[in-house]
Formats: C-alpha cells, structure tokens, sequence
C-alpha cells in the first residue's frame, strides 16, 4: 500500500495544497503510484482514491486524459520520439521509422523482450535539437536530443546492460 | 434569483425576466424555442456543447461618460458582438438585443448539429429514445438534411456498457454533453460519473464499485437527450408511442413521489397491460422531476407471478382457494364470535380510503385498529406539521433544518436529495444521529448521542432555546448550544424526525421535543415550517389521519388478547417469527394481502388485495399533501382493492360502508375529518404550469420526465394555522439501563429484501447484504478482520453474518439492516463472538 | 543587442549557480520591493513598463494585475511553463540555465499580487527540469530568499513546482487551474476570470514564465530603460524560437520589431542546402501561415505589425519552411497536432478538429478527391467562431492559410478520391 511505503513522500505532497484542497494532489500521487506499480491500476486509483477522500471515478477518470499516464503496463521504457512539424522539418520521422525497423516492431509496439515501447508524441520544445525523444523510464522521464540511430541503439543497449538494476 | 427585472429583446418580442437569468431561460420562458443539449435548467450551466449560440446585441456606452449612445430615431445603438454566444451562459442585462433566429444563427445551429451527427449512429430503429429525442427532434427541426461526412471515418465504440447493474452506456450515441456527470456531482451528492479521455475519445466512465454508485442513477436517463442512457428495466421494451401513461404515486418511502406509469399489453402476458416503465412525474414541490432508482424499478411486485389472486381458506389444516362469497362468509363468522375483542393490524402502505374503511370497521364492532409502524408523531404533525406551500426546494440561505434520529438516504432519498440541495443553497443543516451518516458532509452542525438517547438530545436543544427549569437535566454541551442557537436564528425551520435505534416510547419523547422546538422558534402553522416524521411506509401519516394508532410497544400483548385479528398489508409474523405461537391455537386470523407471507401462512382466510397499480385512491405524504394515483392494468386475477373488501366483509357484519367508489369513500373522509373538509377528488386533480417545463415538445429543455396533467395534489393544513397559541408538552424519555454486550440496533436500508423489492430482479445485485456493522475497535476486540464470519446471538437464536468494520460508529453498537432476512423487531442487546 | 536581459547564461555561463547569480544584482529587485516598496507601487512599474505577457496572447501584465479583486484572500500566482506550442523552446532554456531570474520573477509577481503560495505549473515531459527547480527553491529556501519573515517584514511566500502530465490544453490558464485543482485540464467559463475567481475559486494571476522573468530587470532598471527596447506598443526584449528549415535553429533574444529577415537569415544562417524559403508560421501551429514574400520578411516581429500582415505573433516561436515542404503536409501535421489535444469539451472542436484530420490524411493517402478541398474549407469555417476556447479556433489557422496560398499543393494531391 502506498500510504505503508511512502508516508513521508505523500505528507510531503499533501502540504502543498491546502487541506480542503486535497484533491489537488492527485497527479502527484497518480505519479507516484505509477512508479510503484508500473502503471496506473485500479488498485493504484483505489488507493489514491482513498488518500483524497474522493470516489475513485475522480482518480480513474484523469488517467486517459494525460499522455503521460498510462492505465495499462507496457515496456519497461517507453522512447517516446517527437515526430511534430518542427521535428518533422528536421528528420524527425526517418528517424522514428528507422528506429522502429532497427527494433523490428511497429510504431506503439512493444519489443519481444519487454524493454521499449517505441511511440510517438507531440511537440517537447526540443525543436532545434531534433531528431530527439524523451524516455520515460521507471524513475521519471529524461530527455535524449541530437539524435541519430546510432546514439539511439547506444542507449537502447545501455539500457538492456543496466537489466533489473534500473 | 433576485427580484429586480430586467428588459431586453428576443427576436423582436419584449422580454422581461428577474436579474441573473441566462437568455436561454428568458427565450423558454417567453415561448422562443432556442435548442440545448447541455443546458438543463435545474443544472449549472456550461457552454459545451454550442447548441444555443445566438447573436448578442448590447447598448452602446460612450467610454467616457458611460451614456447610452443613441441613433437617429432617439433609440439605444446596439453593439453586436463579434462571435456567436451560448445563451446559456450569458446572463440577461438591460437592453439587451438577442437574434435567435437571424441567418447567421440558424446557420450555426446546422453546423453544430452537423458536427455531432458526424459520430452518432443511425441507431434510431433500435435505440429506445426514439420518439423521445432531443437529437431526433432538433435534428428535423433545425438539421441540414445532408452530411458530407465519410463514413468509413466514423468513430466506433463500445455500445453495450454496463455501467453498474441498473444503467447501459452506449458511448457512440453520447453526444459529450456531461448533462449526466453534473446531475450526479450537483444534484444527486454521488460524483460517480466522469469523462475520460480527451478529444473525440471522450467517454463517459464510472469507476465507483459498485459501478455507478448512487440511487438516483435512472434519472439521467430522463435527462439524457439521446439514447445513450439506457435502463437496464426498459431496454428493448417498447416504444414510446405505443404506451399508456397512468398518473400514480409511489408507495416506498413517505416522500410520495409523483410518478407516470407506461403500460403496454404484452403477448407474453397473455394479452395483460404491463407496466414497462416508472417515470418521474412533475411536481416541483414534491419531487420537482426526479425519483429515486427503488421507485423507478421496484415495480415488478405489482405485476409479479407470484401475487395472490384468488381467496383462500384453511380446510382440514390447508389453505384452498375459494369463492369471494365463501371466503366473506368465513371471515365475517371469525370476527362476530369474537365480539369486541377484535384487533385490527394494518400499515402505512395502503391508501386513506382502504385506512378509513379498516378503521370504521373495527370501530363498529367495538374493536381496535393498530398502526403497525411503531413511529409516534403522527398527532404532533396534524398539528405542527409543515404549512401549506411548503417547498423543500425554496430553502435556502437563512434557513434551519434539523434531521435528527433518520438516515434519510436510506429512508427517503429524494427528501435527502433536496435537504443537501437546500443545504448547498445556504441552510444550516444539523444532523443529529448516534453514528455517521452520509447527510453529515453538508452538515453545520453535526451532533453526537448514545442510541437510546435521541429525545434526550432533542430536549436539550428545547432547553438551549427556552432555557426552562424543568429542562435543566437535559441540558447539553456547547456544541449543542450552538445547533440550538442555529436553530433559533433561522427565519425558517424545518425539522425531519426520524425512529432509528428508538423505542415507541423514546420516540413518543423526541416527537414532542421536536414539536416544542417549532412552537418555542415560532415556525409553525406557516409555509416552509415546521414536523415533517421520517415514516416507514408511504402512507403512515394517512393512517394517522384516518384513526389509526401504534400500539405504544405492546403489540403483541394486544394481539394475545384478541380473539380475532385481522391484517392489512403488515407481515409482523415475518418481522419477528415467535409471534407465530400467537397464531398457532384458536385464534381466529384474516389476512389481506399483495404475496403469501409467513403471516399469511398461519391465517383462517386470506384475501387477496389488489396494488396501487390496479386501482385509484389517494395518500397522504410525509409533508401532509394529499395526492391522487390512478389504476393503470387490470387487477390480478380476482383480487379487489382493499376498502372494499373491507366494505364487503363489513356488510357480513351488518355494518353499512360505502361500496359505490374510491371518490366515494373519499367524500366520507372529507365529512368526518376535519383537515381532510377541504378536499375532493376533483381538486386534487388540479394542476398549473411549472418550471421548467418538461416532456413532449419541451423534452429537450427538461427531459423526458412527465408533464403533470393530473394533478399536484393539496397539501393539508396543520392545526398550528388556527390555533396560534398551541402548547406542546413534552415528555421525559424513559430511563435508559445499559446492559452487557453490543447494542444491536436494526437501521434502514433502501434496497432491503422486502416483498416490494424482491420481484425486481435487476435490482438484485444491489440488494443490501445482510452484514453485521461495527466500530474499528470493537471489531478489533472481537477478532475480526474485514469481513471475518460472526455468530449472532439474538433471542436466543444464532445467525450467520459478515461482520463490517466501519466509521463512524459509536463502539459497543452493532448494526444490521431491517428487512434482510434476519428478523429483528426493535434494538435488543446480542452476543457477538467470532466464528470459530 | 550586445546584452542578454532573460537568457544572461549566455553572457554569465554560470549563472544558474546562486552564488553566481547573487554576485550579479541577483534578488535585489525581489528585496527592494519588499523591503521599499508598496505592492500598488510595483503594479504601477510593470504598467508603465508595458509588459505584455509572453505565454502567446500578449495582455498587459500589470494591468491582468490590477484586476485582482481588492480585499478577497489568499491569493495564487501561478508560472505557466505547460510550454507545449510547436515550435516553442525559449521558457524551456530559461529555467534549464537562468532559472533563478525567473523565480526572482515569480517572486516579485508575488509580492505585487500580495500571494503568499505560488506555484510553477510544469508540463510533466519536463521532469528532469522540475525536480532540478525544485533544489534551486530548496537553496533559496536555506538562503532567506523564500520563506518565512522575508527581509525582515512580514512577508511570506512559498513557491511550489507542480507536474502537468502531458496535455496542451493545459497551457490555457482556465485549464491549467482545472488541472491543478485535480478536475480534468478542460477550460472553464470566463467570466468569472481568473483575476477574481482562479485557483481554489480565489483572486489568481496567471503569467508566462518569460514575462515573469522580465520582473527583476524592470524593477532594477525602471520602467524608461525598458521601453527603450522593443518598439513603443511592443515594448522589452523577446526570446524567439526559431526551428525548422534553417542552418542554426534555437532561441534568439532580441528586441521586439526585430524583422523576420534578421532573425532568419541573419542570426539562423537561412535556409540550409541553398534552398528558397516558402513559408513561415510565426506563432507555431497556432496562427495563420505567411507566404514568405519580401513584404512578409521586412515585417518588424511586434504585436502590431505581424497582425497587419494577416497574422499573430503569439508565442514568438518562429517555423521555417523551404521549397521543398507540401504544405498539405504541414497542414495534415499541425491538424494532428490539435486533433490529438483537443480536450473534447466543445462540440465544434472534437468533433471539427477529428474531421479536418481525416480529410487531410485522406490527402496524405492518395484518397482525397478534388470536392475535399472544398469540404476541408467549409469543415474550418464551421468550426471558427464557435468553439469554447481558442485551441479550436486556432486549429483552423493552417487549414485555412494552406488552401488560400498554397491551394495547388492540396490539388496535386487530389486523385480519383472516393
């Protein structure tokens, strides 16, 4: 339960709001959940649900809305690479392609191994450094710019090296 | 709404409407149509959806002086604003200009429409809100008549979704326009609906467990102005046009809700009329336009297979059915031996002519006729009941309300519905109660009391007002000073009484207090003050009215000493099983019935009696207004309605009843009883507009609930009005003597599995469990973990349970629904230990 | 402009360290103000400074401040760095490398709203950013800069950074507020606007995190000093992004009224391989398209004049398009753009912005037939004027610049169709 293992971290995050405001702290604690679990479950909004005070339809209902949370677990890093205008202007979509190839799934598939989920997303202000992709890994998002597919497939094999330790 | 009007106009025809009205409103009210999809009057608006953008003109203000600026005709310039507006969100002011039906207008209603035609399915053949709407309606009203969209670029979803037991989503008919969600967070307390997702994936989720989690989910099926809402009860039913609408009134709880009955005859009934559907009938003072998910679809006892439908006599030990004529015979010979030691036993879920008739029968012969609801106050409520025009609805800032000793979700939803209304618009609520209940989150004053205690409290809020001596031992803490001080300071008081965890005697004592408290604050004898009793069935303050009285906690000492009983719609042999040895020797017993119940099972003669659907009469609410139902199918086999049966087993008796028609029986109440002098059949059947208007060409605007055509009743006056110097005395609740062990008190439940409800099969995943409810530390004493099994020990019987560890209640306290099939007549003290 | 006032890392490499940044006037605007001055005092400076807001819409700042309504609290600011418009990367590299100016901003915003909680609303892709914020309010924290009994008055203030999860419509301030409050990020009504009912239904400002990092050098060096930059009703420096076809994409501080021309040509290096510019979108996705003829590229970059050609400045996030860009193309990707970030709370916008999007992709397939262009542009107009907010609005921008300018790419993409 995530009022057991982070008590400290959710008082920390509810003292930001003021107490009648409560419900304010849902997407920080939908986060943290997300960390925990890997997704958002409905376990995960039962609980968040329960922290706030509010029927989980409040919790639940937030969850599709955002493009960084994710209701359903999917490889254990997601690339997400900017295929916009800006991007696109600059090689953005070869590049996606060729990764994707390189990697033998389709756009919003996952590899075999379970290791990346390649996907596409909209403008991350990172225009004039593309080709470039944001990854979200367990312990938050991190952003990767400049990118071609050799850097890209340096830091996929990083990543697959790093293994559980992550 | 303020009271300050303002003038503007719509197409060219003047309107004028109170300040803070929304142009949409001014238009329907000045009978210019502009189409809404989200807009619904009872709700806040939003602006979504785009239907009812209209062109907004204002008066031109020279910028420095702030001077209208005129034309050459001496007339105000007006400033045409640049965009199409919602009307629903702009608010009227002075001078205004609305074009509602200028081009560019009319063109930006077909372009909306064309937009949300461009995802919704040509579902119309097999959508049940065919006939009744709002997209249909607009669509031939106001559409193109073409559409350029593709379809292979139409958006498929789901279409079957059950959200919860009772409602079915089809998400490719929503047309997003949250009417649902705000009805849900606003007005019925339950924020169980969401949308989900964004853009053109916007879908409407529920992820409360049970899903769609409240008890007034059907009504957004009303309100939904397409098929997306569908009830489980009526899908696939029939269409609309193919339908009789039949005016009733539903019998569950004491708020008497106004309802429309749908009947159609069904092959599969053999040709029978059945009812298909409960909708909401418009009374704005009673219900406004909603009702409560258990009188929407508890309805399939009326119609059940089950009911009795001939009469029954006991031959050689076994109940045979009969002739009526032979059946009569047998009853009036039971009840002449017995004399005067006849004791009659009948409940509040019968009509006032039925309670008339019962009662002249037994006072005729000398007898005795019993209210079986043990609730005292229906003497305090003829005389301080609320004044006639009271509307719930109309209380707001300023005003008190006191609920004390009920849990109105469970007993009277739609009178709970509007006490949080009232208390969002600004009433001070106090609840009083031993445990928590969900009235408490809207709450100013939350007050605290042991379960046996209620009129204890009660008088020390008599005491904080009055400040008399005599009341000295009651007096509270400062907490309840200051409920009191809310109570006194308030222009109007409303005051709901309820009997939960009471005896006949304490709540005989908290009654009083109650009425005292009115009296004491002067809010008597006047509109939107004053006693309105929590009863447990729909008619109780019709029995009262028409004579009947409780036993006064001595039931079945006045049963033993009958030689003959004879019921009426009360099943107390079900309720508590040992008052079986009453009937197993000589007794003589006559039951009248809708099912055969465990006391039905042990009578000399059983009549069967027909349901509310099956014949015409009235009841009596718990805010004292008479109203008139209707028969809408035939009676069940050969079953009568109750009075007369009663007339004719009367007549076995040499005793003259009136055997012509209910309207008759009904011209007898009015002679012989004062508060009823004023009323008759016909006007009762009086009606007048209402806001907002709702149904038929106004479907889009309201919904689909009915437009009162038949009759919004009349409400009773208290005696208060006349006699303004009424004095209430109070009296001290009995001593309270703990005892060892839990208290176990039976509470409400609304989904109870009562002989109403359990017919209604799709409401049998929501029934309440029959679970055993205690405090965190109790449950920790006894061992259990969430849902561990216990062994009730109760009138030395033991029993089963889930046990349920909750808040907020009080500890050595248990809890158990009435009504779920572990009989317990009133609160007793039990063992509770933990199954091995 | 030989001197950076918001991106001075590139004057000072080390100026996101605090030592550094207090070695140069770092947080004497923030005590000057509320040590000396009066937060009317300070309303009145940023107004006759003429800051307008840098987040796109270009309000007055000091005057949204004086709209507060007087007497209700708490009251709320609120930095918008939900940046997510294509093309836009300026509030980005603010707080990466001069993020202390900009909290000093925050901080001075604060003061002159009398707000004792701020929070920074960061859109979540920004997390390594965030929590790198969140230190730096840590350190000012530890060094009496942020707190408790500022300065030794009686003035408080708390800052809070607050993670958005992916949502354009957020950077509407409506929206954003929504977000915060935990509801969906969908906008609300207006009125009531956010200056007397925002964040928790009180008196809120909500500002850009460029505008807000204007504050310190304005209360610094006066109001004259600032209107001497830029032109006279688009006063101050102005970071503009510049991405797309040209040699050195990135941020370029500069006066406002600087030309297109200079911007691309002269700090971007033009346009890469020798190829001929074709179009510029000077507000990313969101206004209208210019065709880049000489009268478009002489244009001064100021409020103004960019309106005056046919467009907004918006953001200032300029995209540059050569010869070989099929602007059907660009219009299929910025219609995706919205399609994919419409919040769906309006009927025109969900269900306008789903429909241009497959019109135009039918164009990218090869399946569009010459009656869609029509089609395309009687969807667009359909949808103008009638949406709840301004992303449908704008959604329509590219769609309706495209066909009117470049109405011959769309044909050449016409087939048989369906």
């Amino acid at each position: 339960m995530l009022v057991d293992k982070y008590p400290k971290e959710i008082d920390r995050i509810l003292n930001k709001f003021p107490p009648e405001r409560k419900r304010a702290a849902v997407l920080p604690l939908l986060y943290l959940a997300q960390r925990e679990y890997g997704h958002v479950s409905k376990e995960a909004i039962r609980e968040v649900a329960g922290i706030l005070d509010v029927d989980p339809t409040q919790v639940g209902s937030l969850v599709g809305f955002y493009t960084l949370l994710h209701s359903k677990a999917g490889g254990k890093y997601r690339i997400q690479v900017c295929t916009d205008l800006p991007c696109a202007l600059r090689g953005a979509e070869k590049f996606a392609e060729e990764l994707c190839d390189n990697l033998r799934i389709k756009m919003g598939e996952t590899t075999d191994d379970g290791l990346i989920t390649v996907e596409e997303v909209k403008c991350l202000a990172g225009c004039d450094k593309a080709p470039m992709f944001q990854l979200q890994a367990p312990d938050g998002i991190h952003y990767f710019e400049n990118q071609d597919l050799e850097s890209a497939m340096e830091l996929i094999e990083e990543l697959r090296q790093r293994g559980d330790d992550a | 709404m303020s009271e300050e009007l303002v003038r503007l106009k719509i197409d060219d025809i003047d309107v004028r409407v109170p300040k803070g009205t929304k142009v949409v409103d001014a238009a329907k009210q000045a009978g210019i149509e502009i189409p809404v999809f989200c807009h619904h009057p009872k709700i806040e608006s939003v602006g979504m959806c785009r239907m009812c953008l209209v062109e907004i003109g204002t008066p031109k203000r020279d910028r420095g002086t702030g001077e209208l600026v005129l034309d050459e005709g001496g007339q105000p310039q007006i400033n045409f604003w640049p965009k199409l507006e919602t009307s629903c969100t702009m608010p009227v002011s002075e001078g205004m200009v609305v074009k509602v039906s200028s081009d560019k207008a009319i063109e930006g209603r077909k372009q909306i429409l064309e937009f949300l035609l461009t995802s919704h399915p040509l579902d119309c053949p097999i959508c049940d809100k065919g006939g009744e709407c709002s997209l249909q309606n607009q669509t031939m009203r106001y559409g193109s008549g073409e559409s350029w969209f593709l379809l292979d670029d139409k958006k498929h979803l789901e279409k079957h979704v059950r959200l919860g037991d009772l409602i079915v989503l089809d998400r490719e008919r929503c047309v997003q326009c949250a009417r649902c969600i705000r009805y849900q967070e606003e007005i019925a307390g339950d924020p169980v609906l969401a949308f989900a997702e964004r853009g053109r994936d916007l879908e409407i989720v529920t992820f409360s467990d049970p899903g769609f989690n409240s008890y007034f989910s059907g009504n957004t099926t009303d309100i939904c102005p397409v098929g997306a809402l569908t009830t489980v009860d009526f899908r696939f039913g029939a269409r609309p046009w193919e339908m009789d609408a039949v005016a009733s009134i539903c019998t569950h709880c004491p708020v008497g809700c106004n309802l429309m009955l749908n009947t159609r005859r069904e092959a599969s009934a053999n040709g029978r009329h059945m009812i298909k559907r409960v909708m909401p009938r418009q009374n704005e003072r009673v219900n406004e336009i909603w009702i409560c998910d258990k009188g929407r679809f508890a309805h399939h006892f009326a119609t059940s297979d089950k009911r009795l439908t001939k009469p029954l006599v006991r031959v050689d030990g076994k109940l045979v059915e009969t002739s009526w004529k032979k059946a009569l015979e047998r009853a009036a010979e039971g009840l002449k031996v017995a004399g005067e030691d006849v004791v009659g036993l009948a409940s509040g879920r019968v009509s006032n002519e039925d309670l008339y008739n019962f009662n002249a029968l037994l006072k005729s012969v000398g007898g005795r006729a019993i209210l079986s609801d043990p609730q005292a106050g229906g003497e305090l409520v003829q005389q301080v009941g609320v004044g006639q025009g009271t509307d719930l609805g109309a209380l707001g800032e300023g005003d008190a309300i006191l609920v004390i000793a009920s849990d109105l979700h469970e007993e009277a939803p739609i009178w709970w519905q509007r006490v949080m209304g009232a208390a969002k618009r600004g009433a001070i609520l106090v609840v009083a109660n031993a445990r928590k209940t969900r009235l408490d989150s809207y709450a100013g004053h939350v007050v605290r009391y042991r379960y046996p205690e209620a009129a204890h409290t009660g008088l020390g809020l008599l005491e904080a007002i009055t400040g008399a001596k005599d009341l000295s031992k009651f007096s509270g803490d400062e907490a309840l000073k200051l409920a009191a001080k809310a109570l006194t300071e308030a222009e109007n008081l409303v005051i709901f009484c309820g009997v939960e965890g009471l005896t006949y005697t304490e709540s005989k004592s908290l009654s009083e207090a109650c009425a005292a408290i009115l009296v004491e604050t002067k809010n008597v004898g006047k509109a939107q003050n004053g006693l309105i009793a929590v009863w447990p069935k729909g008619n109780t303050q019709g029995a009262w009215d028409m004579g009947l009285r409780p036993a006064e906690g001595d039931l079945e000492k006045a049963l033993a000493d009958a030689k003959a009983v004879y019921m009426m719609a009360v099943d107390p042999v079900g309720d508590s099983p040992d008052l079986a040895e009453i009937f197993s020797g000589d007794r003589f017993l006559v039951v009248q019935e809708l099912f055969m119940t465990p006391t039905a099972e042990l009578a000399d003669v059983v009549f069967p009696a027909a349901s509310f659907v099956e014949r015409e009469g009235t009841f009596t609410s718990g805010e004292r207004r008479v109203q008139r139902f209707y028969p809408a199918v035939k009676a069940l086999g050969e079953a009568k309605a109750d009075w007369r049966i009663i007339t004719s087993l009367a007549a076995g008796l040499d005793i003259e009843l009136e055997d012509s028609s209910a309207a008759a029986v009904f011209l007898r109440i009015a002679e012989e009883t004062e508060a009823y002098a004023e009323i008759s059949y016909q006007n009762l059947a009086e009606v007048e507009e209402q806001w907002p208007p709702v149904g038929e060409k106004d479907l889009y605007f309201g919904g689909t609930t009915f437009k009162n055509r038949q009759g919004l009743g009349v409400q009773l006056a208290p005696t208060a009005v006349k006699d303004q110097s009424i004095k209430i005395q109070w009296s001290a609740p009995p001593e309270f003597k703990g005892k060892k062990g839990y208290l176990l008190v039976p509470v409400a439940e609304l989904y109870n599995h009562g002989a109403t409800v359990m017919p209604s099969e799709i409401l049998h995943p929501r029934l309440a469990l029959p679970v055993l409810r205690m405090s965190l530390k109790d449950a920790k004493s006894i061992g259990v973990i969430q849902g561990a099994q216990v062994d009730l020990l109760i009138d030395g019987r033991s029993e089963e349970l889930q046990a349920i560890a909750e808040e907020g209640i009080p500890e050595g306290v248990v809890l158990l629904g009435r009504g779920l099939g572990v009989p317990i007549a009133e609160r007793q003290y039990v063992e509770v230990r933990l199954k091995a | 402009m030989p001197e950076h006032i918001l991106l001075r890392h590139r004057d000072i490499p080390d100026i996101a360290d605090l030592d550094v940044y207090l070695q140069h006037d770092g947080f004497t605007a923030f005590k000057e103000v509320v040590k000396n001055q009066t937060p009317e005092q300070v309303i009145e400076t940023v107004k006759a400074a003429n800051l307008r807001g840098r987040g796109g819409a270009g309000f007055p700042a000091g005057v949204k401040w004086s709209f507060l309504t007087p007497g209700v609290f708490p009251r709320y600011v609120v930095a918008n760095a939900d940046e997510s418009e294509p093309g836009t990367f300026k509030d980005r590299e603010i707080m990466e490398s001069n993020p202390y100016q900009f909290l000093e901003g925050v901080a001075i915003c604060s003061y002159a709203a009398q707000a004792n909680t701020a929070y920074i609303y960061c859109r979540g892709e920004f997390w390594d950013l965030a929590h790198e914020l969140e230190g730096k309010i840590e350190a000012l924290n530890k060094h009496g800069l942020l707190g408790e009994g500022l300065f030794d008055t009686d003035y408080c203030l708390s800052i809070y950074v607050h993670l958005g999860a992916g949502a354009y419509i957020c950077g509407e301030e409506t929206a954003l507020l929504s977000s915060i409050e935990g509801e969906l990020g969908q906008p609300r009504l207006r009125p009531p606007f956010p200056a007397a009912e925002g964040l928790f239904a009180k008196p809120t400002v909500v500002n850009n995190v460029e505008t807000l990092t204007n504050l310190p050098p304005i209360i610094n060096r006066g109001a004259d000093w600032y209107r001497s930059i830029g032109t006279e009703k688009s006063t101050g420096p102005k970071i503009f992004s510049l991405s797309g076809h040209v040699e050195h994409p990135g941020n370029y501080e500069l006066p406002l009224g600087t030309t297109f021309r200079e911007l691309i040509f002269e700090h971007g290096g033009g346009i890469p391989d020798g190829k001929a510019i074709k179009g510029i979108l000077p507000a990313g996705a969101s206004s209208p398209m210019l065709t880049a003829t000489d009268e478009v590229l002489d244009t001064p970059m100021d409020y103004e004049s960019v309106a005056k050609v046919g467009s907004q400045l918006g953001s200032a996030s300029i995209i540059v398009l050569d010869e070989t860009v099929d602007i059907a193309w660009m219009a299929y990707k910025t219609t995706s753009f919205f399609k994919h970030e419409s919040c769906g709370k309006c009927s025109p916008c969900r269900e306008g912005t789903y429909w241009m999007y497959h019109i135009l992709k039918r164009f990218q397939d090869g399946n569009a037939s010459p009656s869609d262009i029509e089609l395309l542009k009687r969807v667009a107009l359909g949808i103008q004027g009638k949406c709840f907010c301004a992303l449908g609005e704008f959604s329509i921008s590219q769609v309706i610049a495209g066909i009117e300018h470049f109405r011959s790419d769309f044909e050449a993409l016409t087939g048989d169709g369906k």
